[in-house]
Formats: C-alpha cells, sequence, structure tokens
C-alpha cells in the first residue's frame, strides 16, 4: 500500500490518535494492539469528553466508536468536524448494523471497521485514512452496494446518486474479501487508482441526497 | 362426603360430556357415579319444582371444569365420535328443556303474555353476564387485549341490554306508567350516584392489577433473560477460562458465542431457512462452528430460495468446507449478491491454494459437490487457485425469469 506516494504517515511517521470508545479495557486493548504503529496521545469515554480531548490534542486521526454514551460518534463528529475539518475518523463498532454504519460514515468518517479487525490491520487502516484515504471494511462495501443498487427511481443527481461501473468493480471485490493490492491486481490498475475509487465512493455516500440511503438504512434496522 | 377421599374430584360442571350446563355429569363424576343416575334425579326432582331451582343455582354457583393443560393429550382416539354422539344428545335434551318451558308457559297463561318474555329476557341477558364473569374466561374478558376485543364487547352489551329490557319492561307492565317512570328515575339517580362513588375505587383496582401485570411480565423476562445469559454466556467464559492455553479454541468459542448472542439479540422475524442472506450466514455459522476457522460473511440484496439456489448454497457450504479444512488459513471470506439475472456467491480464503489439475478423479469433494452439483442445476462453479496464492471459488446460478 503506498509504495509510490509521498505522504507522511506511509512513509513511517507515526500518526497521533485520539481512541475514543466507552469502554475502557477495549481503548487500553487497541492501545497495547497497536503499539509502536501509532502514537496515541488521549482517550475518552463519551461525547462531551471527546470533544474536549480532540479540542486540546488536535490529532491527525480519532478512532471513533458508534456507539458513546451522549449521542454517539455521530454526535462528535457533528460538533468537531466543522471546527476542525482536518481530523480524520475512523468508525469502529462491534454492532455491524446498516444504520449504524451508513450513519456515522455520512456524519463524516473516512473509514468504518468492525472490532473484530487484528491489530496489524488495524493500524493498516489508520495510517490509510490518517493520510487521507477511505478504509471500507469488506461489511460496509456490502452495505454501499445494496444501498446504490436496485434503483427503480431515476437518481435526482446522477452525479453523485449511481456508482460508475469501476467502483462496483472495486465494491465488490472489497466485499469478497480482497485487500486494495488484491483488487488493484485484479483490474489491472494501481493501489492508488483503487483508492480513489474508493474515496470516491465515499464522497458519494456523504453527499448524495438519495433518499434510498436513509430509507434502505430504515429498512434494515432489525439487522 | 368431600373429605372421605383424596381423589374425589372437586365439584365442579363438566366441559365435556354434559347435556344442558353439564351439573348433572360434573355431579356425577364428583360423587363418583354414573351421570344418568344422577340427571334421573335431577328430573324427578323438577318434577316436583325443587329440582330446577337447585339446577339453575347450582349452574350459576358451581364453577366451569378447568380447561385441560393442552400439553397432555387428553383426546382419547374416539373422543371425535363421541363429540359427535354428545351433540345429537345434547340437542335433543335442548328441545326436551325447550318442551318443558313451552308447556310451563302454557300452563301459565299462554305464549303471549309479555310479562313472561320479559323476564325470560331477563334471565338470557343475566345468564350471559354471568357466562362472561365466569372465572375461567373473567381473565380473559379482563385481560387489556380482549377487553378491547369485539366480542366480548357485543356480548356484555347484549346482556346489559337484554336486563335492561326485562327490569323496565317488568317494571311498566306491573305497575302503571308514570309511576314507573318516578321509579326509574329514582333507580337511575341511584344508581348513578352509586357508580360515582365506585367507580375511583375500580379505576384504581384496574390500574392496580395493570401495574402488576407489566411488573409480572417484566419479571418474567429478566427472569428469561439472565437464564440466556446464564446457560450461555457464563458457560462460554467459563469453558474460555479452561481453556485459556489454547487460543484457536479461545477464538472458535468466543466466535460461536457472539453469532449466538447476536442472533438473539437481533432475531430475524422471518424464518432463517426462507432466503439467500440468512441461509449463507447460517451455512457459515455451522461450518465454523464445526473447523473453527471464523467466516466472515457479505451479502448483497436478497431473494428466496429455489431449487438452484439452494444447490448453489450447498456448494458454497461444501467450498467452506474445504476451505476450513485444507487451506490453513485464519479467516475466510463469503461473498454473497443477488441481483437481476443471477445469484453469485465467492468463497475465499488466503491459505495454501492448491494444483487443480493435481487432484485425482476419485476425489470427490470438489468435482462432485461443487463443479457437479451447479452445472446439474442449470449453475456454473469456478475455482481460482494456485498454490500459495489461496483459493476463490465462484458459483453462479440464474434466476428464473418471474414474469411478475
Amino acid at each position: 500500500m503506498g509504495d509510490d506516494n509521498s505522504s507522511t504517515f506511509a512513509d513511517g511517521a507515526t500518526p497521533r490518535v485520539v481512541i475514543v470508545d466507552d469502554h475502557r479495557l477495549f481503548r487500553s486493548g487497541v492501545r497495547g494492539e497497536l503499539g509502536d504503529a501509532v502514537d496515541v496521545i488521549g482517550e475518552a469515554g463519551d461525547v462531551d469528553a471527546a470533544v474536549r480531548v480532540i479540542a486540546e490534542t488536535r490529532p491527525d486521526l480519532v478512532l471513533l466508536d458508534v456507539h458513546l454514551p451522549g449521542g454517539g460518534g455521530a454526535e462528535v463528529l457533528r460538533r468537531v468536524l466543522p471546527q476542525h475539518p482536518e481530523i480524520r475518523f475512523l468508525a469502529l463498532s462491534v454492532s455491524d448494523a446498516a444504520e449504524d454504519v451508513i450513519g456515522v460514515v455520512r456524519g463524516g468518517a473516512r473509514g468504518y471497521v468492525t472490532k473484530t479487525i487484528s491489530g496489524r490491520e488495524l493500524a493498516d487502516a489508520i495510517v490509510r485514512v490518517a493520510d487521507g484515504d477511505a478504509v471500507f471494511s469488506p461489511r460496509l462495501a456490502g452495505f454501499v452496494l445494496d444501498a446504490f443498487s436496485a434503483t427503480d427511481a431515476p437518481p435526482m443527481d446522477p452525479e453523485l446518486d449511481r456508482l460508475t461501473q469501476r467502483e462496483r468493480e472495486v465494491l465488490r471485490l472489497i466485499a469478497r474479501g480482497y485487500a486494495y493490492k488484491e483488487v488493484a491486481k485484479e483490474l489491472f490498475i494501481s493501489v492508488k487508482t483503487v483508492e480513489t475509487h474508493v474515496s470516491s465512493v465515499l464522497r458519494k455516500l456523504q453527499l448524495s441526497n438519495r433518499h434510498e440511503l436513509s430509507r434502505w438504512a430504515t429498512a434494515r434496522k432489525l439487522v | 362426603m368431600t373429605d372421605t377421599a383424596d381423589d374425589t374430584p372437586r365439584l365442579h360442571r363438566a366441559r365435556g360430556g354434559r347435556l344442558v350446563a353439564g351439573v348433572g355429569a360434573g355431579l356425577a363424576r364428583h360423587l363418583g357415579i354414573d351421570p344418568v343416575v344422577t340427571r334421573l334425579a335431577l328430573l324427578a326432582l323438577g318434577i316436583g319444582g325443587i329440582g330446577i331451582a337447585v339446577y339453575v343455582v347450582l349452574v350459576f354457583f358451581v364453577p366451569v371444569e378447568p380447561e385441560a393443560d393442552p400439553d397432555t393429550p387428553a383426546a382419547e382416539p374416539g373422543a371425535e365420535q363421541r363429540r359427535k354422539g354428545r351433540d345429537i344428545s345434547q340437542l335433543l335434551a335442548y328441545i326436551a328443556l325447550a318442551g318443558g318451558l313451552g308447556v310451563l308457559f302454557l300452563v301459565f297463561g299462554g305464549v303471549f303474555d309479555p310479562l313472561l318474555w320479559l323476564l325470560v329476557f331477563g334471565a338470557l341477558g343475566a345468564t350471559i353476564l354471568w357466562q362472561q364473569a365466569n372465572p375461567a374466561q373473567r381473565d380473559e374478558w379482563m385481560s387489556t387485549t380482549a377487553f378491547h376485543s369485539r366480542t366480548g364487547w357485543a356480548r356484555t352489551g347484549a346482556g346489559v341490554l337484554l336486563v335492561v329490557i326485562g327490569v323496565i319492561g317488568f317494571l311498566i307492565f306491573q305497575q302503571q306508567l308514570h309511576e314507573a317512570r318516578a321509579g326509574l328515575t329514582f333507580a337511575i339517580a341511584m344508581l348513578a350516584g352509586i357508580s360515582m362513588i365506585v367507580a375511583p375505587w375500580i379505576v384504581g383496582l384496574v390500574r392496580e392489577r395493570d401495574r402488576e401485570r407489566r411488573e409480572r411480565i417484566r419479571n418474567q423476562e429478566r427472569a428469561e433473560l439472565a437464564a440466556h445469559i446464564h446457560d450461555s454466556v457464563l458457560h462460554t467464559l467459563t469453558l474460555i477460562q479452561r481453556r485459556a492455553e489454547d487460543p484457536r479454541e479461545v477464538q472458535r468459542l468466543a466466535r460461536v458465542q457472539e453469532r449466538a448472542l447476536r442472533s438473539w439479540l437481533y432475531q430475524r422475524p422471518a424464518d432463517a431457512e426462507t432466503t439467500v442472506t440468512p441461509a449463507l450466514e447460517r451455512a457459515a455459522a455451522e461450518v465454523e462452528e464445526a473447523h473453527g476457522v471464523p467466516i466472515d460473511v457479505v451479502c448483497v440484496g436478497d431473494c428466496p430460495i429455489d431449487d438452484t439456489v439452494h444447490a448453489g448454497l450447498r456448494a458454497a457450504r461444501e467450498a467452506m468446507v474445504n476451505a476450513s479444512k485444507y487451506a490453513g488459513t485464519d479467516t475466510i471470506s463469503v461473498y454473497g449478491e443477488v441481483d437481476a439475472e443471477e445469484v453469485l456467491i465467492f468463497v475465499r480464503d488466503r491459505g495454501h491454494g492448491f494444483d487443480l489439475d493435481a487432484i485425482p478423479e476419485d476425489r470427490m469433494g470438489v468435482r462432485g459437490s461443487i463443479i457437479g452439483r451447479m452445472e446439474r442445476h442449470g449453475g456454473s462453479a469456478r475455482i481460482r487457485t494456485a498454490p500459495g496464492e489461496g483459493t476463490e471459488v465462484q458459483l453462479r446460478m440464474p434466476r428464473p425469469t418471474d414474469p411478475a
């Protein structure tokens, strides 16, 4: 990953990270698993504390739990992003429920991973997101494909409401468990291009007003 | 008599085997004699008039036999025939009863005496109300759901109406109309006063009862949750502590428990085996449980399962089993996609991989269970693998073109 780009973190600099999660045990677990790969500069256990800690420490990236006392991860995004648009967020959740995932990604998180992810993969995802890329777990890719498929209604904004053929292919491979490198190899494109496609999907996901997105998430509430 | 033997049944009105209201049969069962005897005795007493009174009193004051426990198979083989026979004899008994009443009418001043009809109305209404309030039905009737049920209201309304007609009619008939009106006004004023006094108390009782019911339901739920957590989660945690030296086993236990808890918490309303997504997830869970390799399932879209898709699911399951057994990897990805024309399932691992051509002809796993099965059902299977490259099984099943 990031083999031919000039970004800071992939070249060896460690991103400064704040961990926001209401389970202390989990925070210390993540801290231990990440080890030297990142520099954990702060922790918070609820929305208010998170907003305060983030404002004080100005991290490169916030590892954000979707479920938090005081409004959830989406609330943190809503209160932090307007003041600090340069801070990147990576969402973390045990729930895998579609409306949580879609909600927090539409709120501005640049990626979503489940808590079962291994420490190495998590460090990898953190570096990637801190570099400005998007990180999709297979499940998130599946959600997005689901949300953007089956369009009976004409899109309101074709630019934002539809995935291109290529984006769809990339997402399908990610959903099948391919890493970005493998996706690139499979489609005969560079890793950078894969990242561009994923970022563009992320943008569509965040900006699209497609009512299917919200309707779909509601309909899936019980997943 | 009741205290002489332990096995003497309590006096109930019989539910089965009754002719009119079950008094005769219930009495016979209570006394341990043939129902014919009690019936004849009642009939004999009835000729003198006292039997009828006794019967009516017993109907009102003896509770109906509680319903048989549905779990115990109470219906013996011949029950159906006997029911039919009982229906006929019951009909005969009712006809006899009606005949008897008719004779009484004729004796006391003719069928068209309005006074008699008013009495009949009143008696009918009272019977309906009494029936509504009997202990077996009262619970149902009082429960919040049944309270709103239309039949319950209709019955109560009909009963009240009949009683009111009977009483008012009786009053009107017995006295002069204006006197009756004065009496009625007085009676209604009294009733209104009494109900104003009693209403708060009744409302309080009903609220109290509702509160207790809610409390009981909550306690039941809590008990169920506690039982579930005890049975599954605590059990798994104990196992994990005991197997702490075997990380693979610990992981397997944790995964199994997580899956169980998740499915318990986010139970799908529909049955798990009718559409592709839950079926694929279920298959993955079973394979994971059997072989201890974590399987991640992602599904896009969903559709009902037909024969072809079913074959595809079986093949996918076989592929998961193969990957768990031979790939030597610690995770397997399964991706299912349903689109308008076909159902696709991919089973992928990052394990050893193998040389497809090197598999002997007689090995059934891949050729028979996966490729052969798919082709027999009009689908197709592709296997991409090479030593060291991992394996991906791609299954394709066409969807029947649905005209609807």
